[in-house]
């Protein structure tokens, strides 16, 4: 008993050595059937006293051979006739077995924690490149939405450029139709100068070719005058002078109408801004009892805005166009339009309170009662307004018929005007008609001196043929009758000339000739019949009288006579 | 409205004498002489060669009849058929031949403009007037008669002369900032001239009557500028229609431009009327017509029948893209016309040729848009109302006021197609003139009330 006490002490120091195998041991033994006190320290061998006392040696030593044989040892005792005897040699087999398996087991033990230590080292070293790795991610990522974000940015301005590639193209294919346009035109223009050119070369190598220059000529049966009547006069300084007084005249004239026509537009648009500051200063005021805020302020401004008024209006009436007084309306009616514009802003925000609030209906009725009661105010007030001018109008136009003489009175006046008026009409048409007569008139003398000028040249034509007929020559009896003759040629060759210069001098002197050749006064106009019976006494004169002919001829010349 | 029976003219000559007792026309090379209410032959008169230029003077005594091909002139007394007068260019040639205000004297430009020639009719005093411009308009009179405006150009620059017509003093001279100055024209009050540039500058030059420049209006640069210009009766706007298609107005204060008006090619948004013309077919009856009913038929052919219908906005109006190769495209406004109560402007863009515009000058918008069925030639205000008449080369005639639009029928034989529209100076009637044949319409006093029958 002794040794196996001994045995057990030994096997429970092995055993200290490694603590938790005790503790499984131990774990072990605490599921099978003996109870045994352990303490708490894994690390302590338990005490003999704890597994074995004298009591239970057998109860133990079963237990062992049960155990040792579970681990496929031999048996520590076998049974013999005197009860169990322990077999020494089995029991040191088994403890050396147990060595082993410690052994063993020691050596696994160290093994797995080799392999654990190993593994933690993995774990460490697989956690730390996971977090390097979780790094580089984010990083990437970073970087990735940053450089999306820059992609972005290029491809808006990428559009932007498109964009204005597109306006440039526009631009540029805009202008090219321009210059395209512009450069049909002068090609047009130019083809026409060059056209045009070439049809002037033509013309002067025509013209240099045949000498036979086709002049201008003009042949006209009789001058006519002019539409007014009057006579045209020389050029001088006076008329140059007269042209440019007249020229600055209608310059003023325009002017004055249209400095004019702005004043009184400038009056009808102050008295419409007037108008308008009186309307918006009575739509205003009414509503100074129900504003509550603004009320101090209200009747200050209105105050001062009636201070305004007033002064406006006197100073108006004075200076229409004084600065001042034209900067004051414009303020004035700012100031008011600016208020206006304010109260309807209130009004609509309170309209829109209205709207959310339901139980504030009572106030916007109010409002609106005082609204309609002031409109009602108004409409009235513009019915008597119109009533007393219906009124006036009508004692106006009734008022003639009480006032008589104040109004014969004006209609003398007028009349008066009118009957001057009426006379100066009437000598103007009178005028006028005479004129026309008289221009009627001077166009049949024209006429008929025409005519007559071409009898002149058939009895000339005549005379001088007969005059080449009858070629005899005569004595001096003549020679008085000839100067005779020749005065009254020559005087009728003046009256001739002289017409050509003024016409208004043809007139007198022409109708004089209609008038004259009843009269036949010898100073004056021969009649054809007196300048024939001349000429056929004095024969024999006709080449003083053939040079004054020649000398008429070439001043008629120019006049171009031709029988019609 | 009553039409009077067709007569012949050519050249499209017909015009009515200043205080509007008269219509004389021209037919191959003789001038016919009407009184205007009867119709009646008055004078018949026989001139040289085919007349090119009719015109009446000033006073209605005289008639002008130029020949541009032979270089003649040839005056024609109403009160004296006798008299005559004839003015021979000689071999200097003859461009063209017009009136001075006072009906005395007549003024030649020379072949390749070298020289304008002043004739006078009362004296034998004769003027030159060297170094004329060509171009659209280079001679302008002041509606009283007073002044002339004269483009001249000299070493490559140009120059506006001013002249007296009493006795065709030069009164001022000056020089033009323009590149190449291309019409000038008078204010009707006188007291401004216009000048304005070639189409490939736009620029417009006010001038006061002594010479000053007021103003100068530029729209914009490089493109094509200034197609058409026009002065309103009363001097206080100036209407300038451009290549553009915008109608830009200044304002006679400020010279400033007051507003611009568009020709858009879709119209909305707008309180304008918009009268489109409809054609109304007339049914051809079946085959068992007689040979008369034939004939008859065949002239209303081509006479359909057509009315105005009020279109609802939005409206597309038709365009026509121009060939923009080509020199003066058919692009911008051309014609503008004021109404003589200045009230109204009525405009044609050459886009969309079949459309007439009408704007409201009060309140500066457009009034009413008037589509045809063919391209518009010619519109022309009543001097008296405001009332447009225009034809657009068919048998008919159209008629706008503010009342309302009405198409009328005009009843000649053998196909008479309107090509312009003049109005009478009383505005009580009307002078068509077809390519070889000339028609007078009488219109009815109380003809505004009449207008609404057709669509208002």
């Amino acid at each position: 008993m002794g040794v196996f006490m001994h045995l057990c002490r030994t096997t429970n120091q092995i055993l200290s050595k490694s603590g938790y195998r005790m503790s499984s041991l131990r774990q072990y033994s605490q599921s099978s059937v003996l109870p045994l006190p352990m303490t708490r320290n894994p690390y302590t061998m338990p005490t003999i006293s704890a597994f074995c006392t004298e009591d239970n040696v057998s109860e133990c030593i079963s237990y062992i051979n049960r155990e040792v044989s579970s681990l496929g040892f031999p048996l520590l005792c076998t049974e013999s006739n005197n009860g169990p005897e322990l077999n020494l040699v089995a029991v040191l087999n088994n403890v050396y077995n147990l060595l082993q398996l410690h052994r063993r087991c020691l050596q696994t033990v160290e093994d797995i924690e080799v392999e654990q230590v190993k593994s933690n080292s993995n774990m460490d070293y697989l956690q730390l490149s996971n977090t390097r790795l979780k790094d580089q991610l984010e990083l990437s990522k970073r970087e990735n939405t940053g450089l999306l974000e820059r992609e972005r940015q290029l491809q808006l301005k990428v559009k932007s450029l498109h964009n204005c590639l597109k306006n440039e193209k526009e631009e540029v294919q805009k202008l090219q139709s321009i210059i395209a346009s512009r450069a049909t035109q002068y090609n047009h223009d130019m083809k026409r100068k060059e056209r045009e050119f070439g049809k002037l070369k033509e013309r002067l190598n025509q013209l240099l070719i045949d000498k036979k220059d086709k002049k201008q000529t003009f042949e006209v049966l009789n001058y006519v005058g002019r539409s007014d009547g009057k006579r045209s006069l020389w050029k001088t300084g006076k008329t140059e002078a007269r042209h440019e007084g007249e020229m600055y005249k209608t310059l003023l004239n325009d002017y004055d109408s249209r400095h004019k026509d702005l004043l009184m537009e400038n009056a009808e648009l102050k008295k419409v801004l007037q108008q308008m500051k009186r309307d918006m200063v009575t739509i205003l005021s009414p509503r100074k009892p129900s504003q509550s805020g603004e009320k101090h302020d209200d009747s200050l401004e209105q105050t001062s805005s009636e201070e305004d008024e007033v002064c406006d209006s006197s100073r108006e009436s004075l200076e229409l166009s004084c600065e001042h007084a034209r900067e004051q309306l414009t303020n004035s009616i700012r100031q008011q339009w600016r208020r206006l514009k304010s109260h309807v802003e209130r009004l609509d925000s309170q309209a829109s309170l209205v709207g959310e609030r339901a139980n504030m209906n009572a106030i916007p009725k109010e409002v609106h009662e005082e609204e309609m009661d002031r409109l009602k105010l108004e409409i009235q007030q513009y019915k008597d307004f119109i009533h007393t001018q219906q009124q006036l109008l009508q004692q106006q136009l009734n008022s003639p018929c009480d006032d008589e003489t104040a109004s014969l009175l004006n209609d003398c006046y007028m009349q008066e005007e009118k009957e001057r008026l009426k006379e100066d009409w009437k000598s103007f048409e009178e005028k006028r008609k005479n004129f026309e007569a008289e221009r009627r008139n001077f166009t049949e003398a024209a006429i008929r001196l025409s005519h007559e000028r071409k009898a002149f040249e058939e009895d000339r034509a005549t005379w001088l043929k007969h005059q080449f007929l009858n070629l005899t020559p005569f004595g001096d009896q003549m020679k008085p009758q000839m100067s005779k003759s020749q005065s009254a040629l020559s005087g009728w060759a003046e009256s001739e000339v002289r017409p050509m210069s003024t016409p208004a001098k043809l007139n007198k002197s022409l109708s004089h000739t209609a008038f004259s050749t009843s009269r036949a006064s010898p100073a004056k106009t021969p009649s054809t019949a007196d300048l024939y019976r001349t000429h056929r006494l004095i024969p024999e004169k006709r080449y003083p009288t053939h040079d004054l002919d020649i000398h008429n001829r070439s001043k008629l010349q120019s006049i171009h006579i031709h029988g019609r | 409205m009553n039409f009077s029976e067709v007569f012949k003219q050519s050249n499209q000559l017909c015009r009515v004498s200043p205080d509007g007792k008269y219509l004389a026309t021209c037919v191959q090379y003789r001038l016919v002489v009407r009184d205007v209410n009867t119709l009646q032959i008055l004078h018949l008169y026989t001139c040289l060669d085919q007349i090119v230029h009719m015109e009446w003077s000033s006073d209605s005594l005289f008639i002008l009849c130029a020949m541009y091909k032979r270089g003649l002139v040839q005056v024609w007394s109403l009160e004296q058929p006798d008299w005559y007068c004839k003015i021979d260019e000689g071999s200097i040639g003859l461009v063209s031949s017009r009136w001075s205000p006072d009906g005395r004297h007549i003024l030649n430009t020379t072949e390749f403009h070298l020289r304008v020639t002043v004739w006078s009719l009362c004296t034998k005093a004769v003027s030159y007037i060297k170094y004329p411009k060509a171009c659209q308009k280079g001679i302008d009179f002041s509606r009283d008669g007073c002044y002339m405006a004269l483009a001249e150009r000299r070493d490559c620059r140009d120059y506006v002369s001013v002249f007296v017509c009493d006795d065709w003093h030069l009164l001022r001279h000056f020089e033009t900032e323009t590149q190449d100055l291309a019409g000038v024209e008078w204010s009707p009050n006188g007291c401004v001239l216009a000048v304005w540039d070639s189409c490939l500058e736009y620029k417009v030059l006010l001038y006061s009557l002594d010479g000053r420049l007021l103003s100068t209006f530029s729209a914009y640069e490089w493109s094509l500028g200034i197609k058409s210009l026009a002065w309103s009766p009363s001097s206080q706007f100036l209407a300038i229609g451009s290549y553009d298609g915008k109608v830009r107005i200044l304002n006679h204060i400020t010279w400033k431009k007051v507003t611009e008006f568009d020709h858009p090619a879709s119209i909305n948004n707008t309180k304008a009327v918009v009268y489109k013309e409809v054609e109304r077919k007339p049914v051809v009856g079946s085959a068992d017509l007689s040979i008369q009913q034939h004939i008859t038929m065949g002239s209303t052919l081509f006479n359909t029948q057509s009315k105005y219908e009020i279109c609802p906005l939005p409206v597309q109006v038709p365009v026509v893209k121009p060939d923009l190769d080509r020199a003066n495209p058919k692009v911008g406004v051309s014609s503008m016309a004021f109404s003589s109560d200045n009230r109204y402007l009525a405009t044609k863009n050459d886009n969309m040729a079949c459309v007439v515009w009408v704007w409201d000058m009060q309140r500066l918008g457009l009034l009413a848009v008037l589509e045809q069925t063919s391209a518009v030639r010619c519109f022309q205000w009543d001097p008296r109302r405001p009332r447009l008449a225009l034809c657009t080369g068919n048998a008919k005639l159209y008629l706008w006021s503010p009342a309302g639009c009405v198409s009328v029928q005009v009843p000649a034989e053998g196909g008479f197609q309107v090509q312009s529209v003049t109005w009478h100076c009383s505005g009580d009637s009307l002078i068509l003139l077809g390519k070889e044949q000339l028609c007078l319409c009488y219109m009815e006093v109380g003809e505004e009330e009449e207008e609404d029958d057709d669509v208002k």
